[in-house]
């Protein structure tokens, strides 16, 4: 295909913004797929995104319109993975930008329509909903046009669910994106934005191709990692995998490698052909690092093997997700595992549990912190349990949070921050009723529950966006818990100095109603250094006794205790008190409460 | 040739009504068929006599409702079983008359162990005990009339609406009656029983309340003269009874360990390595029988390593020392170390475990710790 008919676009939207809608319309206006084939919110292929209502993998679908190729790269809706939608963006020539006309833009939907100015993509703003009996369009329009520097005639007006102006949506993408602009008789260069796996044809590697082109059959090369397969089969999804030949410039599509190990081939490497090499990679990704961190552990200790694997196969699809191996003395070989924020964090734990059926123990998250040692040396901690206790300065993470909310909330929004040491940047009134307000935060203090604060105490109308500023030191204290006498490492946290008693005291009082009686008192321990904050005490059982046991009861009897013995052993066992895993999970979710 | 077996079980499963916690092996009704299931018991004894071997030690009829079985086939029953030194009956109080005392004395019966339970009429109403207090009290005067020297009555504690000193008011009930023998026991909702289902939530709401009973019931039995030998069982101390060793002789054979042959429906036997259990069912049970032929069973084999558990198991309910030689293997050493080290069980010469007063109130936990 000549690259002058070909364009290369995302959406951006919020979540529930219909941006999974419009995709629809656009597969269905297009005859990409009949209207029997139609299932709602097509793309969305996996399981975990249909259910929670956003889109976690990138995806690409070849459209026709009007002679023209048109390429719909899926982007992921939440703050979590601006580093993935800039993997989608930097595939394309533009972006859509859809907004609900009832609601107006949001936090998240601002950040990625920055990201995508950023990276000099072309925006066409739509607007979207516009059947709805609330919708106000014009309001809305205005606010989109003011965001991206367009004039509001030139925001489109659509309604994905009727279908309204879908049309006019693919000619302004005819009309305003750019063609793409590769040499495409220079030495071929793919960008690999996405990659999947197939038990069967292992690695499939999404790749937007730049210059030149790749022929089916090729020896190919990744440039950064050296890794060398044969494309066993290229081709495009529409939205089904269609083979073909060849894929030229400008084109997006998928190449099957044949690779069985999934760590040969990462996403943001560029490809290349061994026949007729490119001298130099496209510029790579942003290099995301991961600032929120929580141990993961299974359940069942006999399924540590299974967790390395999933965490390998997570990983191809997920350069963000970092992980090591951690050890415990309380829940045993696990994973440290490191996630580009809490979201991102549940989605990994969801994944491992539902696709590679793990059952597991996840610890509180925190964030990475930065230490000086006394000997001037600096080292990151992402385990509070690693956090030196002589330590010359401890910087923490701070982000740069904007919260949209509507103006009546705006004392809420500011009593929250101010709660989690947040310092107040600066506000902005983005219509008469929608007001921005921008903090500095703590990272440490949104982890938590801040998000979860934020849409409880604005009745959920407040949207909410964070990116990292760097480090600041922060007066933290390290809380260890004991219990009978004993530091259980998975459950140490920083927190700042003024919080630690009241956290100490929460945890020791949920440990004390979670951990069964035992047969003699078991102290349980919240601690600074060697200075004990907050006590509780489990008392001790007086009477555990089998009532009667006769003749007829005995083998009943045995096997009571046998299998009272079988439970004993599945338990953890700290300071020789039986933990069940039940009191570790509770507690770690009191604190992602 | 013979078995070596010198305790044997009759099961009597008749009642008159089953009260709510029970869930024993019991048949309301069907009064026609008594003497009918006395042919069977004697036709399975001769099955099995030569498992058998005289002299007998001990003989324990349970139920059921031992004494509501027809009198007539109880006494052909009685009549028929091999003789033994101690011959346990289990009575309900208002099935205790005159006759009854006589006809239980004159064939061999030398013990009789009652369901008091209660003598607060609330709380019998809760457990759906048709005996009142003073049928209780009635049926040990009958009893001791008619020669019963030895006489054992079960309570129950922890019954809905129980307060400590309801239990006190109980304990003092049944010492003014001098029983030789007394079986306490925490009232349990037994799962699938109409009680569980009418009580059970209550049961698990008043579980830390109830926590303190057992040591009431120990210490004041105990203050009484009475010897805590076995974790729900209590018996005179000798010295306050001419020397008698006044402990059931024939539960102490299945805390020793001891073979046993049991018979009628659901009763189980354990011989050698081998356990078996009667399928429950009368009408069954009645037509194998009726055949000639063994009631229908579930077997069991125990191994060497099992048994060695369970004397663990069962040893550990004893006031008496445990001899662990030969059961090394069933017993798990770091935890027998930690439970001494939290005073709860002693070593004599390191051969023979106790627990310790406190050790025996934790006995469940304790002994679940210390099984390899």
């Amino acid at each position: 295909m000549d690259q002058g008919k070909i364009r290369n676009f995302s959406i951006i939207a919020h979540i529930d913004h219909g941006k999974s809608t419009l995709a629809d319309r656009i597969l269905e206006l297009t005859d990409t797929v009949s209207g029997r084939e139609m299932r709602d919110q097509l793309l969305d292929s996996m399981e975990l995104e249909r259910e929670r209502g956003i889109t976690i993998k990138a995806q690409a679908v070849r459209v026709m319109w009007k002679g023209y190729e048109l390429n719909l790269i899926d982007t992921p809706g939440h703050v979590d993975f601006t580093y993935e939608v800039s993997r989608s963006l930097a595939a394309c020539e533009g972006a859509l930008l859809v907004v609900d006309a009832s609601q107006g833009i949001e936090a998240q939907t601002l950040a990625n329509a920055f990201l995508a100015i950023e990276n000099n993509l072309e925006i066409v703003p739509a607007v979207n909903k516009i059947d709805l009996p609330q919708a106000l369009p014009d309001e809305v329009a205005a606010e989109v046009s003011e965001l991206v520097g367009e004039t509001p005639e030139r925001v489109l007006r659509i309604s994905a669910k009727t279908g309204a102006g879908v049309g006019e949506v693919l000619d302004a993408i005819i009309e305003r994106i750019p063609a793409p602009e590769g040499d495409s008789v220079a030495p071929p260069r793919a960008l690999i934005f996405d990659s999947s796996y197939d038990q069967y044809r292992g690695v499939v590697a999404f790749i937007r191709v730049v210059d030149g082109s790749f022929r089916r059959g090729e020896t190919l090369k990744a440039m950064a990692q050296g890794t060398q397969f044969e494309a066993e089969e290229l081709g495009f999804f529409t939205p089904t995998m269609t083979a073909s030949d060849t894929l030229g410039a400008g084109e997006v599509g998928y190449v099957i490698t044949g690779l069985k190990d999934v760590s040969r081939l990462r996403v943001g490497d560029t490809v290349t052909s061994v026949r007729r090499p490119a001298v130099k990679p496209l510029p790579g990704y942003k290099d995301v690092k991961p600032m929120v961190f929580a141990g993961l552990f299974p359940t069942d200790s006999d399924e540590y093997p299974e967790l390395r694997d999933a965490l390998e196969r997570l990983k191809l699809n997920d350069a963000a997700l970092f992980y090591e191996p951690e050890t415990s003395q309380a829940l045993g070989f696990g994973f440290r595992c490191g996630f580009l924020g809490l979201l991102h964090m549940e989605i990994v734990r969801e994944r491992l549990e539902r696709e590679f059926d793990l059952d597991l123990l996840v610890t509180a998250p925190n964030v990475a912190y930065r230490v000086t040692q006394p000997t001037g040396e600096q080292i990151e901690v992402h385990n509070p349990a690693d956090m030196p206790r002589e330590a010359e300065l401890v910087e923490e993470p701070y982000v740069k949070a904007s919260v949209i909310v509507p103006k009546d909330y705006v004392g809420d929004v500011m009593g929250l921050c101010n709660e989690r040491r947040g310092r107040f940047d600066h506000m902005e009134y983005l219509s008469e009723a929608r007001v921005l307000l921008a903090y500095e935060l703590p990272l440490g203090e949104i982890v938590l529950d801040f998000y979860d604060q934020l849409k409880s105490r604005t009745r959920g109308y407040a949207s909410f966006d964070y990116d990292v500023i760097g480090f600041r030191e922060g007066t933290l204290s390290r809380v260890d818990i004991l219990v009978a006498g004993e530091q259980v490492d998975a459950l140490s946290l920083i927190v700042h100095r003024d919080a630690a008693y009241e956290r100490g005291r929460q945890l020791v009082e949920r440990l004390r109603e979670e951990i069964p009686r035992q047969m003699f008192d078991v102290p349980i321990q919240a601690a600074i250094g060697s200075r004990v904050i907050a006590r509780e005490t489990v008392k001790a059982k007086r009477k555990d006794v089998l009532a009667k046991c006769y003749g007829g009861d005995i083998s009943r009897k045995r096997k009571l205790l046998e299998k009272q013995k079988k439970g004993k052993k599945r338990m953890k066992q700290v300071g020789g008190v039986e933990v069940p895993q039940e009191a570790f999970l509770a507690v770690l979710n009191l604190e992602r409460k | 040739m013979s078995g070596g077996v010198r305790h044997l079980y009759v099961h009597l499963p008749f009642c008159a009504h089953r009260c709510g916690y029970c869930d024993f092996v019991t048949v309301v009704g069907r009064q026609g068929s008594h003497e009918q299931y006395v042919d069977a018991l004697l036709r399975e004894l001769a099955l099995e006599r030569e498992l058998l071997t005289d002299p007998l030690e001990t003989v324990y009829l349970g139920g059921g409702t031992p004494t509501f079985t027809d009198p007539v086939a109880l006494e052909r029953l009685l009549v028929s079983l091999p003789r033994a030194e101690e011959v346990t009956i289990e009575a309900n109080p208002e099935t205790v008359t005159p006759a009854l005392a006589q006809l239980l004395s004159r064939n061999g019966v030398n013990r009789v162990s009652m369901g008091a339970q209660s003598f607060a009429p609330r709380l019998l109403s809760v457990l759906e005990r048709r005996a009142t207090p003073d049928d209780v009290r009635r049926a040990v005067h009958t009893l001791r009339d008619a020669n019963v020297d030895n006489i054992s009555l079960d309570l129950i504690y922890g019954i809905p609406g129980q307060s400590p000193s309801d239990l006190r008011r109980d304990l003092d009930e049944a010492l003014a009656l001098g029983p030789e023998h007394l079986s306490c026991y925490e009232l349990e909702a037994k799962p699938g029983t109409r009680f569980a289902h009418t009580f059970g939530d209550e049961l698990v709401r008043q579980s830390e309340a109830l926590e303190g009973y057992i040591e009431d019931v120990v210490e004041t039995l105990t203050a009484a003269g009475y010897r805590w030998y076995e974790t729900a069982n209590f018996c005179r101390q000798p010295q306050l009874d001419g020397g008698r060793d006044l402990r059931s002789r024939h539960n102490l054979a299945y805390w020793l360990g001891r073979d046993y042959l049991g018979l009628g429906i659901g009763a189980v036997s354990t011989v050698g390595s081998t356990r078996w259990r009667n399928a429950p069912r009368l009408a069954a049970y009645l037509e194998a029988l009726g055949g000639g032929r063994r009631p229908s069973r579930e077997t069991e084999p125990l191994e060497d390593e099992v048994k060695h558990r369970e004397r663990v198991m069962l040893g550990l309910r004893l006031d008496e020392p445990l001899s662990l030689a030969g059961l090394e293997g069933a017993v798990d050493a770091t935890a027998l170390e930690r439970m001494e080290a939290l005073g709860l069980a002693t070593r004599d010469g390191g051969e023979r475990l106790t627990l310790t007063h406190r050790g025996r109130f934790l006995g469940g936990g304790v002994t679940a710790e210390l099984l390899a």
